[in-house]
């Protein structure tokens, strides 16, 4: 085949496969279109996919139950490669193009920052699933992942009284990392205990030995460790090699959300104490139900459904409890309807939404990691976001559109 | 064909083309198209300059995203900082600019050759991926702008009518501000190409040692290509922020510097529109790849890629004008130069 | 004193990386002037290839060893047919085809077999220097490294084979009058340069988090170590990696580990400037 040939065949072949992209997506006229924008390649793409497959899932158990308002529910759903200039394009097509009438998505606080002024400024609601850093307070957005008043002041005072007072923090060195970390340092201080230091470190880092050389120089009680990605992973491996598990315990805010404990060896992970909101071990029946379906949906052996992927899941739910309980999609008051303190009985408890805050309360329990599996340890019900509550209060300021930094 | 598309007269049809597509490009199409179309446009106008440097200057330069992101950082915090937009615009194209500057004389002054100089650009662009992306704390603020981190900038600011702050760009104008900068700066460059300095720079490309006899000095001149190519990344960067709102450490990184090598390559080495279609190509295609899930995005890509440089290794521009030479041109003799 | 040794050790066994996952492309860029900028996916395959063949029951050492460079160097040969093969001579060419390439062995690697896998730990536990814990596995790292560079040092100095590439190299035109085939010389290389870097994969596997997209973070210390190394394979990896390796580490310990790649990147700057040719473009000079 000489050149020209090849210029022509695969010139048609883009065409016919582009129309063919277009046309095979079968969405009829009057679905409701519900857009996706997650990272299922690079680097995050860990945490991206079980999100996608628990809204997958959702919006297949809520098509089965008779759609949404009489219609079928539509998955449109982009993979944003984790590069910010995709999810930019991506929440640009689902507002503008596709014109869904919500978008699920943003996984790093990175990414959220990106996508919620665009579809702010589209006039597209949005739902941001994450367990993040606390403090976005904007009228578009609804954020059903915890926080860290939530978390981080369960795991803090279990793991002193369990350990000690002296605590070492390593953290990821982005936003997430450096506000989580003050506020572990915050419930240590009132916990009457001190933090020894902080080290921060790029999400791309992998060569913790003299880290972990510092760390055994101090001697602390427990580190806590807010490390996040592929590469931090590395961490853990390297700290089990050097038979740290046993000498110092740990304790994480950000540890199996990624399925780590799954990649790791137990011996090299062994012990660690958590704080989420779900764990797959939480004995409500609506988890017992939940679990059945997904794991018939996506076969048996599927790792684990991590917490991010439950919030998806959640917060698709929460969406279309409101818009049923409004009428419609339109966007105020399907917001109306969510401001007015929608609850549902989720697998990991009940949720329900604070109005004021566009936040959640939500159940959060601790848990211990044990060979592959996380144990439960002790469940607190109900959580307020007290973090971002305390700053943010979108009746008073309906117009007020930022995300605070929590001054700890 | 090789006469046709030295002259003058290409330059001048590619920019009229450029002008007609411009000005009709908004009536036909809706809001989503057109954002998209600008920030081809706006990477089109960071492909030139590396097809510049490297097609027409032959630098080897594997960090081009330097620029692109000092570019891009330099406008989002000046504008943060200094209210509007003008001054901003133009710090965006200085900055990177004097940076090639000093880092064209560091290389080009030690005697550097291709792989070296290669390597050293690729490691400039690490260093300050790696330096950016450690600033997350809050003591990382340059004026009222705190760097971010990973996070990066965002809420940047948009472009406004100079003097005038309260009255941004919209749409359309910033799409018209973005296509007729890239008209302008194909239509400038290629008259520069044609002119004595730029035939200067092209035989220095052709051969160093011969231009050098000749009393040319190489490193003056492959500074001043480098520099200007610098610039241009450099404004390239400044739209980038604009359009997204948005600036992260990521316009710093490898992959954004090899992405700038391969639309390059896919266009067309040695030619200066070829680049800014293969761009367009490229990010059209990843863009449509990703909104869909049969095939994971990098395997789809990475196919095409390496078929691509199989059976159309020249790129596309020189491939048509092979194409368009041999159903029109005059016969070539042997050994001139296609 | 503690403090010193394990400073030592940790410096030790950064340079024993770097040489390590540098080898590979030492060989095919060293001896072939391929820019392989799949070297990081290379890399990934070694690392997969050694999980997979723990998990199927072959002994850690021998999957790390000789399983991962086995696979790893076959798919070398493959790719050498199928691609680089057509592509000698044309740098640029070359370079778009393996980032292809490289986009390709992650989309593969990650359609196929997902992006959480169960790795390996790190065998053999750890011993205390004082205060400070070293894991066994830090200082076997640093032996192979030393094993490797003998290693490659008799074959290229003491076989007929390495004696046969080494001329083919220098000059392809006379070996194949002299009756060797130079094609047959290029793909045994490029398949001995991946199956290096297949090993360095799996001797990685069981101290990182492996994960398709776990090659971008090698390539770029990789490639700034062979080329600040300079012509000489051998004598060029080895004293750019004690460089930098040294000065990473310093850096590491004195401040952070972004300020210790940082000072290796400087470093790497500083000396292409002063040394143009790499180190063994003045240093070293004739040697292998």
């Amino acid at each position: 085949m000489d050149r020209r040939k090849f210029i022509q065949t695969t010139a048609g072949g883009i065409a016919a496969g582009t129309a063919g992209m277009y046309g095979s997506s079968a969405l009829a006229a009057d679905d409701i279109k519900v857009g996706s924008i997650h990272d299922l390649s690079g680097g995050l793409d860990i945490y991206g996919k079980p999100m996608v497959d628990a809204l997958t899932l959702a919006i297949e158990e809520q098509n089965a139950a008779g759609g949404l308002l009489g219609k079928k529910v539509a998955l449109v759903n982009y993979d944003s490669q984790s590069n910010m200039q995709k999810y930019t394009e991506y929440a640009q097509m689902a507002a503008l193009k596709d014109k869904v009438a919500v978008v699920h998505g943003g996984i790093t606080s990175a990414s959220r920052e990106v996508i919620r002024p665009v579809l702010t400024k589209n006039k597209t609601l949005y739902f941001y699933n994450t367990q993040y850093e606390g403090g976005v307070c904007d009228r578009n957005t609804f954020c059903t992942g915890v926080t860290p008043a939530q978390t981080v002041q369960k795991l803090v005072p279990y793991s002193m009284k369990k350990w000690g007072k002296k605590v070492y923090i390593i953290a990821a060195d982005y936003n997430y990392g450096q506000i989580t970390s003050q506020w572990v340092k915050k419930y240590v201080t009132e916990g009457g205990g001190s933090v020894q230091a902080i080290e921060f470190f790029p999400l791309d880092v992998t060569n913790f030995g003299p880290t972990i050389a510092k760390i055994e120089a101090a001697k602390p009680d427990f580190v806590v460790s807010a490390l996040v990605g592929g590469a931090h992973m590395s961490f853990y491996r390297q700290w089990g090699a050097a038979g740290m598990l046993k000498k110092i315990p740990m304790a994480s805010s950000t540890f199996s959300v990624g399925n780590e404990q799954v990649v790791l060896a137990p011996e090299e992970c062994n012990g660690m104490v958590l704080s989420y909101n779900y764990f797959e071990k939480i004995a409500t029946p609506e988890n017992k139900t939940f679990l059945a379906a997904f794991h018939k949906r996506f076969g048996a052996d599927y790792p684990n459904v991590t917490e991010l992927a439950m919030g998806t899941y959640q917060g698709f739910k929460l969406w279309a409890e409101a818009v049923k309980k409004a009428g419609s999609i339109d966007r105020m008051k399907v917001i109306e309807a969510l401001e007015s303190g929608i609850s549902i009985a989720a697998p990991s408890g009940k949720v329900t939404v604070d109005g004021d805050s566009h936040h959640c309360i939500l159940d959060v329990s601790l848990a211990e990691v044990k060979n592959k599996k996380l144990d439960i340890l002790q469940t607190f019900a109900q959580q307020a976001p007290s973090d971002t509550s305390a700053v943010c209060n979108l009746k008073k300021n309906p117009a007020d559109n930022q995300q605070y930094v929590i001054k700890v | 064909m090789t006469a046709f598309r030295e002259s003058p007269w290409s330059a001048v049809l590619v920019m009229l083309l450029g002008v007609m597509a411009t000005l009709a490009i908004p009536q036909w199409v809706d809001d989503f198209a057109l954002i998209q179309i600008t920030i081809y446009v706006v990477m089109a106008i960071l492909a030139i300059s590396q097809a510049f440097i490297w097609g027409f200057s032959g630098i080897l330069c594997f960090g081009q995203a330097s620029f692109f992101g000092l570019g891009a950082y330099t406008y989002a915090l000046a504008v943060v900082n200094m209210g509007e937009s003008t001054m901003p615009v133009l710090l965006a194209i200085a900055l990177p600019g004097l940076f090639a500057l000093l880092l064209g004389y560091f290389m080009f002054y030690g005697r550097l050759s291709d792989v070296y100089m290669g390597v050293i650009t690729l490691t400039v662009s690490l260093i300050f991926f790696n330096s950016v992306n450690s600033t997350a704390g809050p003591e990382w603020r340059i004026g009222n702008a705190p760097l971010g981190g990973f996070n990066g900038i965002p809420s940047i600011p948009p472009i406004n009518f100079p003097g005038n702050p309260e009255d941004p760009l919209d749409a359309i104008a910033f799409f018209y501000l973005c296509a007729f900068s890239l008209i302008a700066i194909y239509g400038g460059l290629r008259w520069l190409i044609s002119s004595r300095i730029g035939h200067v720079i092209v035989a220095i490309k052709e051969n160093e040692q011969r231009a050098t006899l000749l009393g040319f000095d190489a490193r003056a001149f492959k500074l001043f290509a480098f520099t200007l190519g610098g610039c241009i990344a450099g404004l390239s960067g400044c739209f980038f922020a604009n359009w997204g709102s948005f600036t992260s450490p990521t316009v710093f990184s490898l992959g954004q510097s090899a992405q700038i090598i391969v639309w390059v390559i896919v266009g067309g080495l040695g030619t200066l529109v070829g680049p800014i279609i293969g761009s367009m190509a490229i990010q059209w295609l990843t863009t449509q790849i990703g909104t869909q899930q049969t095939f994971n995005s990098n395997l789809v890509l990475g196919v095409i890629l390496v078929v691509f440089v199989l059976l159309v290794p020249k790129g596309i521009i020189p491939s048509l004008g092979d194409v368009l030479q041999k159903l029109f041109g005059k016969k070539v003799a042997k050994g001139e130069d296609a | 004193m503690d403090l010193a040794l394990i400073v030592s050790v940790q410096v030790l066994y950064a340079i024993a990386t770097l040489v390590i996952i540098s080898s590979g492309l030492a060989v095919i860029f060293g001896m072939m002037r391929v820019i392989n900028l799949a070297h990081g996916e290379f890399l990934m395959l070694g690392a997969y290839s050694a999980i997979f063949a723990t998990k199927a029951g072959v002994n850690l050492w021998i999957a790390m060893l000789v399983v991962a460079p086995i696979c790893v160097g076959l798919f070398g040969i493959v790719v050498e047919r199928l691609i680089i093969r057509h592509l000698y001579g044309r740098m640029v060419d070359t370079m778009l085809a393996t980032w292809g390439l490289s986009l390709l062995c992650v989309g593969l690697v990650t359609s196929v077999i997902g992006n959480t896998t169960s790795g390996v730990s790190t065998p053999e536990g750890s011993f205390s220097i004082g205060a400070y814990s070293v894991s066994f596995y830090t200082m076997a790292l640093i032996v192979i490294a030393v094993v490797l560079l003998f290693a490659i040092r008799w074959v290229l100095r003491s076989t007929d084979w390495g004696l046969i590439a080494r001329g083919t190299m220098q000059n392809p035109g006379m070996a194949d009058v002299l009756g060797i085939s130079p094609t047959r010389v290029y793909s045994i290389t490029f398949a001995v340069g991946a199956a290096l870097s297949g090993l360095a994969g799996g001797l990685l596997a069981p101290v990182s988090g492996v994960v398709p997209t776990m090659g971008g973070s090698f390539i770029a210390k990789a490639f700034i170590t062979v080329i600040g190394g300079g012509s000489a394979i051998l004598a060029g990896t080895v004293s750019a990696s004690a460089l930098f390796g040294l000065i990473n580490q310093l850096a590491t310990f004195i401040t952070t580990p972004v300020f210790g790649e940082v000072a290796l990147f400087i470093a790497a700057v500083v000396m292409l400037r002063m040394l143009p040719q790499g180190i063994t473009g003045r240093f070293f000079k004739g040697s292998l």
